[in-house]
């Protein structure tokens, strides 16, 4: 096709120009309502940059101008294919209570897969522990864990007795749970980008510590202790770090795409909200776990009876597994979000 | 194995193409130099804004400082990246954007993903793992990337050549002379040989006399190489003269 591109130009630029003040407008306020003569209107000068691209392509002499209209097709195309829905207000009660435990079910065999590895390393570990003591070192390296469990219980029953040792510093020791706490878990979930491995990995290796350390106490003869420490907390924090490997695990079965005729970008683009999903309500977890661990677990006899503490543990594993298992009702196809993402698709797909 | 280029082309419903110019690490790398800095500054603002509730209590401001460590980076990334369609202001300043790989826009499952991952794109330092994934991919995706189905453009800021610098609307053009072979011409020569003698034509006035001369010499051989016009028409022609010539037919059809 021969254009007289000067001509070309003179003709088109008013809408060209129309066009990009368009997306301008849309681009600085997302959220801008367009009435129904406007999303025409849009449409209309979205078609006609169109047309003029696939004139100007085959014409071969302009590089610049098919360059222009290329970015201008480009940024029209995403804002009338994707444009984002009429902001729905975000209800964190809703997900909370919802989206999140609904997603944890419909991936529990990832879920079971994480708490598999995870009991397999506290197996192992304490099964390593009992069989040679003198591992101790390698299978917790922590200092505060080194000494033997009844001197250290001693210590710390000692140290509940005198005036609050946590004064003043509860609040930042608590922040700092948090966000440690979360940062691991983050990486667990990450690390499902190594094919699984490395979320496999630090699943187990937290197993092992955590078996070393239990059977370290139960052969002190210090069971009690054990349940009364870790318990308040541990009884949400590890469940935590076990969906956050849940996470990652989906994330890695997305990457390996076993039994899937989907593309991988197919897979992954399904994945991945129900992935965020998870994280998010592994943080609300851990935020939980840190306040009670700074504010409540670091308490022992005689301040605090260990019945208390494990009563205390015992019931939030009973609403935590009644809260996974029932909370949000039947499992839906996928959260709205993850519907939102395949009617796109479909849409694009027609 | 996919080929690997620094754009990505795609195709709309309506059946036009176009193509993304995909970022390269060094302009990624240097916008995060940006992001990094925007929130180190971000970060000692807000210690000095919380440090003046140390006078109401000595443990909380310290609370707050470790929350801030945390989520500032993280946050930044997401929040920016949301109210700015894909940039922040690294990306802003160097013109990269990061949109969906069909080329739609972010939602925000894809941005929270992308920028939780950094956790494993920085590994082992400095986004090594990242950089060497954005290197090896064919759409220099990072992991986080990978597993938002994002990419990073660079955003091209298109500039329509203004012909009257170059061109008078009623100048004599020989070449029109033989309309055969200025339709040959305009057959053979491609979009980039066009738009390189353009620029050419349009910066002659910045280039030194003697490269003026060689560069449109080098220009003119190869077009006079690709459709041979009468002796005539073009041995009094100057090199330059003749690649104006070449543009005029190219870019302007009279009727």
């Amino acid at each position: 096709m021969i254009i007289d591109l000067k001509k070309f130009i003179t003709a088109e630029r008013p809408y060209w120009e129309e066009l990009a003040a368009q997306i301008k407008r849309s681009q600085d306020d997302p959220y801008r309502r367009m009435s129904y003569e406007q999303i025409r209107r849009l449409h209309y000068l979205y078609q006609r940059a169109s047309a003029d691209l696939a004139k100007i392509s085959t014409f071969s002499a302009e590089r610049s101008i098919r360059d222009y209209l290329e970015n201008l097709v480009g940024r029209a195309y995403a804002m009338i294919h994707a444009t984002r829905q009429t902001p729905v207000r975000f209800s964190p009660v809703k997900w909370f209570c919802n989206i999140f435990p609904q997603t944890l079910r419909r991936h529990w065999a990832a879920l079971a897969l994480s708490v598999s590895i995870f009991l397999a390393g506290a197996i192992f570990g304490g099964a390593a522990l009992i069989a040679d003591p003198e591992a101790k070192a390698i299978l917790m390296p922590f200092d505060h864990l080194q000494a033997e469990p009844s001197e250290r219980v001693a210590g710390e029953e000692n140290a509940s007795r005198g005036k609050d040792h946590l004064r003043g510093v509860k609040s930042s020791f608590s922040a700092r749970l948090m966000t440690h706490n979360t940062r691991i878990s983050i990486f667990v979930l990450a690390l499902g980008m190594t094919w699984g491995i490395g979320t496999v990995a630090v699943l187990f290796s937290n197993g092992v510590m955590l078996g070393a350390v239990a059977a370290d106490y139960i052969r002190s003869g210090q069971t009690a202790f054990l349940f009364g420490w870790l318990l308040p907390h541990g009884a949400i924090e590890i469940p935590a770090v076990l969906v956050a490997g849940q996470a990652g695990l989906i994330l890695a079965g997305a990457l390996i795409g076993r039994k899937s005729s989907e593309p991988l970008s197919e897979r992954i683009r399904n994945a991945g909200p129900d992935v965020v999903h998870l994280i998010g309500g592994v943080a609300v977890m851990l935020i939980w776990a840190g306040l009670v661990e700074a504010f409540f677990s670091q308490y022992h006899e005689p301040v605090l009876p260990y019945s208390i503490k494990i009563a205390f543990g015992v019931i939030e594993c009973i609403l935590l597994a009644g809260f996974w298992m029932y909370a949000g009702g039947k499992i839906s196809g996928g959260s709205d979000l993850w519907q939102k993402g395949s009617k796109r698709k479909e849409a694009l797909d027609e | 194995m996919s080929e690997r280029t620094n754009q990505l082309r795609i195709r709309t419903p309506e059946g036009v193409c176009f193509s993304l110019l995909l970022a390269g690490p060094v302009s990624r790398c240097l916008a995060w130099i940006i992001d990094a800095f925007s929130i180190f500054l971000a970060i000692h603002i807000l210690i000095s804004i919380v440090s003046r509730l140390g006078i109401l209590s000595y443990d909380l401001p310290k609370a707050i400082v470790f929350v801030l460590y945390f989520t500032c980076p993280i946050g930044y990334a997401i929040i920016m990246e949301w109210y700015w369609n894909g940039q922040t202001l690294g990306k802003r300043l160097f013109g990269l954007r990061v949109i969906d790989i069909r080329g739609l826009h972010l939602d925000i499952n894809q941005i929270v993903l992308r920028n939780l991952l950094r956790a494993v794109d920085s590994l082992p330092m400095f986004y090594l793992l990242g950089g060497i994934a954005c290197l090896i991919n064919r759409h220099a995706q990072r992991l986080g990337d990978l597993a938002a189905n994002t990419i990073v453009i660079k955003e091209a800021k298109a500039i329509q050549p203004d012909l009257n610098l170059i061109l008078e609307k009623n100048y004599y053009n020989s070449l029109r002379e033989h309309p055969h072979l200025v339709a040959r011409l305009r057959q053979q020569i491609t979009a980039e040989e066009a738009g390189l003698a353009l620029q050419a034509l349009m910066r002659r006035n910045d280039l030194a006399p003697e490269e003026r001369v060689d560069l449109f010499h080098i220009i003119a051989r190869h077009f006079k190489d690709k459709v041979a016009f009468p002796q005539e028409t073009i041995e009094s022609v100057p090199s330059e003269q003749y690649v104006r010539n070449v543009i005029d037919v190219i870019f302007r059809v009279q009727r």
